[in-house]
């Protein structure tokens, strides 16, 4: 099989499975199960082209001109290796949670929910592999209207004005700043393409470099930097699928990973390093990691409560693509998968929750865990790996980001690391601490949906087991950093 | 035997459908109004293409009427610049034809048929007259034609609604102003120079090398008869209820060609006559045009999203796309210009469409469509909803669609000119158009009421889906679109640059 069709199957997958899930919309299992085979056909071929990827191989594919020096075309970069790696492999654990949870909680329309789920992942992949920086806005923005059917799923009013919320915030700061951004790129340097080093080092004017670094982030609203954040817990009105492999893996990881690319492959880490244009960038990350972790504390909604969390994640990644350092580019780059598989284990966990004894508080959990006991397992795995201790993937991460931090000299940052991990363990193990310790006298009916039990555990294992393993990872993320 | 007509094609393409709507005026059938026109119009495409093939050889085709030479007589000049437009024109028009018959039967008596069909070519030959003309008084002429045309088609609307009266009545008014304003322009240049050809004017006008007051009065009162006629901000105000109450079939026509024709004329007066005099032009353009279409942009978007009537959305959206237009044109270089008519191709394809398809809307809901009664319509009618979202995207100016390219060579024309804050303008208030443009993909497709799908109407989504499938292609594959507005703004910058 040529590298180039590799490319052109595993994009379109999805959407053969979105297709082939509305054909057979009469069958529910065969409709569902479509979406596990496309996640199987597609990590398949994510994981060829990540093996690809080590051995310098080149997948690219071009199809036509769109306009002067911007091609619309496909070209695997290593970082968008990993990134397809996480999307396409998560997805298969997604559309199995999804059968439990959505038959669990008796939702409608869900022919449409599969539909639109798949066709995200269809973009998602997009924006991993494309080529060019025109390419990746043009997924990035039909990312945000295939989700938007999901978050407005339930059709009631609360979710209508979210998912407005949703869509205004997101399509409206992409045309406004990061459309621009992309145009002024094009008009300085007269290409879009990512390269090794970046494009813009000589031919865009330092002095205005901060300013573009500005128009980005806040461009790539999807990477929920404060202040433009505010969709992401109003998204959480969705189901929970939608909220665990789509606002803490495919649409928020499709947003650092932009900036990341943008940075990696645009701006290029040297040119950040030599006009220092992103240092205020490393204060705003530090703003949102605090001011998110201190509001997911206040949050007794587990669902609200994990989104801040995810905000509060996203900006380290945003933190290690401002520090620009070789350390902390690849802590940001290792955090797109650590922060994929630990965020995904809790939402599928607040979600089983839900299903099983329809419970949606942290206040409410109390003597859960003797009830769920595989449940609050999966939960802990998943919590200790997102804080940061040994043996789990997320320590890894993190030790990174702070190595990286002190490479730059920034160490009220990694100070700031340190007191974010101890926020971390506040809020995210007191759900545990509550449902272990203290008994509820209410009985609870508990409803079994095996289905929506197996792919956390299977996830926070991975937490577990991954962590012994990162060096398979970080040598796909060596190749990213060419400091 | 043809070669005869065609050394006269430059005239036929005018003359051919006034005639024919003489003809067919009073037919009272309900069919062969419609046959005869699309004949006639097949025709109009024929002759117009052969243009392309004559000025892809020579260049420049004067046609002198009657052979009297110009000045004296009167003559029409195919040029780069118009003969993109032309095309435009002669295509759109066919297709909107088309698309006039199944909606036509639905809103307007089928005894009115003939009248119907007769004005409309009486409009589509003035038009199109705007586009060929070379002589200021025959535009006169011209538009004068094309308003009354317009004015009756669109106060055919009054069986649907009677407001269509008073928004006819309101065009004819200001139309009226606007004409006469341009024809006191016309009249103190003529004054001046005795001469009404536009090749001849600028000759004359070079004597008057230092400026006179007159000739300025002139050319100020030209203009201003002009921006009323091209709804330009802030004289656009007859614009949004003519379109709105016009039979959908008109306002299909008039949103996508009626403006943009006398927008070119305006580029062309500008950038072809009032040139001889740089500083006049610039003081115009920057402070008069350059204000005005900033401000179209901001308040007709602004506008259009508190409406809830979506043909009034549409219309006020026009006015800001107007704006882009202009602002477009004020940039005096050649990036600007181009990216000018790069809009006007492209917005016309996209507003174009979106009437088209709002207008198939009003007669499936046989009322006037608000946000309110399109509740469920992307599942009721699928296969016109989804070509309203495709051209509503461009109009956001997503890539892959033409919009886009519009877009980006507006802000490519911005940047080489250092217009910042025009270009963050730009910026927001495309932003802007998603509020309005989401607020109709909601009720389509995620209210809460829910229909079984129906069948349409293929007489009517195929010309729909024409002017949407071209709306991709030519967001994908730009280059026609703007090797023609390249070849316009050549023709008409040189002539600044000397």
């Amino acid at each position: 099989m040529s590298n180039s069709f590799l490319i052109i199957l595993g994009i379109n997958t999805p959407l053969f499975a979105a297709l082939f899930s509305y054909v057979c919309r009469y069958n529910n299992n065969l409709r569902d199960s479509f979406g596990i085979i496309g996640g199987l056909i597609t990590f398949v071929i994510s994981l060829k082209i990540f093996h690809g990827i080590q051995n310098n191989e080149l997948y690219q594919i071009t199809f036509f001109t769109l306009f002067d020096g911007v091609d619309f075309a496909f070209k695997v970069s290593a970082l968008g290796s990993i990134f397809s790696l996480v999307a396409s492999s998560l997805w298969i654990l997604a559309s199995i949670y999804t059968i439990g949870y959505m038959r669990g909680a008796g939702e409608k329309n869900q022919t449409r929910f599969v539909i639109f789920y798949s066709i995200a992942i269809h973009a998602a992949l997009a924006i991993a592999w494309s080529g060019n920086l025109l390419v990746l806005f043009i997924f990035y923005e039909i990312l945000t209207f295939s989700t938007f059917p999901l978050v407005g799923h339930k059709q009631n009013a609360e979710s209508q004005s979210a998912g407005r919320l949703y869509l205004s915030i997101l399509v409206g700061t992409s045309l406004i700043f990061f459309l621009p951004a992309i145009f002024w790129i094009w008009l300085k340097t007269g290409t879009l393409d990512f390269q090794d080093g970046g494009i813009l080092m000589n031919k865009f004017p330092a002095e205005y470099l901060s300013f573009l670094i500005a128009m980005l982030v806040f461009g790539i609203g999807k990477a929920a930097i404060m202040p433009i954040h505010r969709w992401l817990p109003a998204a959480m009105v969705a189901p929970t699928p939608v909220s665990a492999l789509l606002h803490a893996v495919a649409v928020v990881k499709a947003g650092v990973f932009s900036f990341l690319v943008v940075v990696v492959y645009i701006v290029g880490p040297d040119f950040l390093l030599q006009t220092k244009s992103s240092d205020w960038l490393v204060w705003l990350a530090c703003f949102t990691i605090m001011a998110s972790s201190i509001i997911a504390i206040t949050k007794d909604d587990l669902k609200a409560r994990l989104a801040y969390s995810t905000i509060s994640q996203l900006s380290y990644i945003i933190l290690g693509a401002a520090l620009a350092s070789s350390l902390a580019l690849k802590g940001a780059s290792f955090h797109i998968i650590t922060h994929a598989l630990g965020k995904i284990t809790l939402f599928f966990c607040a979600g089983a929750i839900y299903v099983t004894a329809h419970i949606k508080k942290v206040s409410d959990l109390k003597g859960m865990g003797y009830k769920l006991p595989l449940i609050f397992f999966a939960y802990t795995l998943g919590a200790l790996s997102i804080i940061g201790v040994p043996p789990f993937i997320g320590s890894w991460s993190k030790f990174y980001l702070i190595m990286g931090s002190i490479e730059r000299e920034f160490i009220i940052v990694a100070i700031i690391l340190g007191i974010s991990s101890l926020l971390n363990i506040y809020y995210l193990l007191q759900p545990v601490v509550i449902g272990f310790t203290q008994n509820s006298k209410k009985e609870i009916k508990l409803i079994k949906a095996p289905l929506t039990v197996w792919p956390p555990l299977i996830t926070g294992l991975g937490c577990l087991v991954f962590f012994f393993y990162a060096n398979y990872f970080l040598n796909n993320i060596s190749g990213v950093i060419v400091n | 035997m043809f070669d005869i007509f065609l050394d006269d094609a430059p005239a036929l393409v005018v003359v051919l459908p006034l005639l024919i709507s003489a003809i067919i005026a009073f037919m009272p059938s309900k069919i062969w109004p419609w046959i005869i026109s699309i004949i006639t119009l097949l025709l109009h495409l024929f002759l117009s293409l052969h243009l392309l093939k004559e000025i892809s050889v020579s260049g420049l085709i004067i046609y002198e009427f009657g052979n009297w030479e110009p000045p004296w007589g009167i003559s029409f000049k195919i040029d780069g610049v118009n003969i993109g437009l032309q095309l435009l024109f002669s295509i759109f028009v066919l297709v909107s034809t088309f698309y006039s018959r199944k909606i036509f039967l639905n809103e307007i008596d089928y005894r009115d048929s003939g009248k119907a069909y007769s004005l409309w070519l009486l409009a589509v030959g003035s038009l199109n007259g705007i586009i060929l003309t070379n002589d200021i008084f025959n535009l006169f002429v011209f538009l004068e034609i094309s308003a009354l045309a317009s004015i009756s088609l669109i106060a055919l609307g009054a069986g649907q609604n009677r407001k269509a009266l008073l928004a006819a009545f309101n065009y004819l008014i200001i139309g009226a102003i606007g004409a006469t304003f341009y024809v006191i322009g016309v009249g103190f240049a003529y004054a001046m120079t005795g001469t009404l050809n536009m090749n001849d004017l600028v000759i004359q006008l070079a004597q008057y090398s230092d400026g006179q007051l007159a000739i300025f009065a002139g050319m100020s009162f030209m203009l201003i008869g002009l921006m009323v006629k091209a709804a330009i901000f802030p004289v656009h105000i007859w614009l949004p209820p003519a379109y709105s109450y016009a039979p959908s079939a008109v306002s299909t026509l008039l949103a996508a060609l009626a403006t943009k024709t006398i927008l070119y004329f305006f580029v062309r007066l500008l950038y072809e006559v009032f040139i001889i005099y740089p500083s006049y032009l610039s003081l115009f353009l920057d402070f008069v045009l350059y204000p005005l279409s900033l401000l179209a942009i901001f308040i007709g978007t602004v506008i259009a999203i508190y409406q809830d009537d979506i043909k009034k959305l549409l219309a006020f959206s026009s006015i800001a796309q107007i704006g882009y237009i202009t602002l477009a044109f004020s940039l005096k270089d050649h990036s600007g210009v181009a990216s000018g008519f790069v809009h006007i191709f492209n917005h016309a394809l996209i507003k174009g469409g979106l009437f088209m398809a709002v207008g198939y809307f009003a007669i499936l809901y046989k009322d006037r469509v608000t946000l309110n009664s399109l509740k469920g319509f992307g599942y009721k009618y699928p296969i016109t909803s989804f070509a309203l979202l495709i051209c509503g995207l461009s109009l956001i100016g997503l890539p892959l669609t033409n919009g886009f390219i519009s877009k980006l060579y507006l802000f490519q024309a911005l940047y080489t000119n250092q217009m910042y804050f025009s270009i963050a303008l730009v910026a927001v208030s495309s932003a802007l158009a998603v509020v309005y443009f989401w607020k109709i993909v909601e009720q389509m497709w995620f209210s809460e009421i829910k229909f079984k799908s129906e069948k349409e109407d293929a007489y009517i989504y195929l010309p729909i889906w024409i002017v949407t499938i071209s709306i991709i292609v030519f967001g994908i594959y730009s280059t026609p679109i703007i090797e023609f507005s390249n070849l316009s703004a050549d023709y008409l910058i040189s002539g600044y640059q000397n």
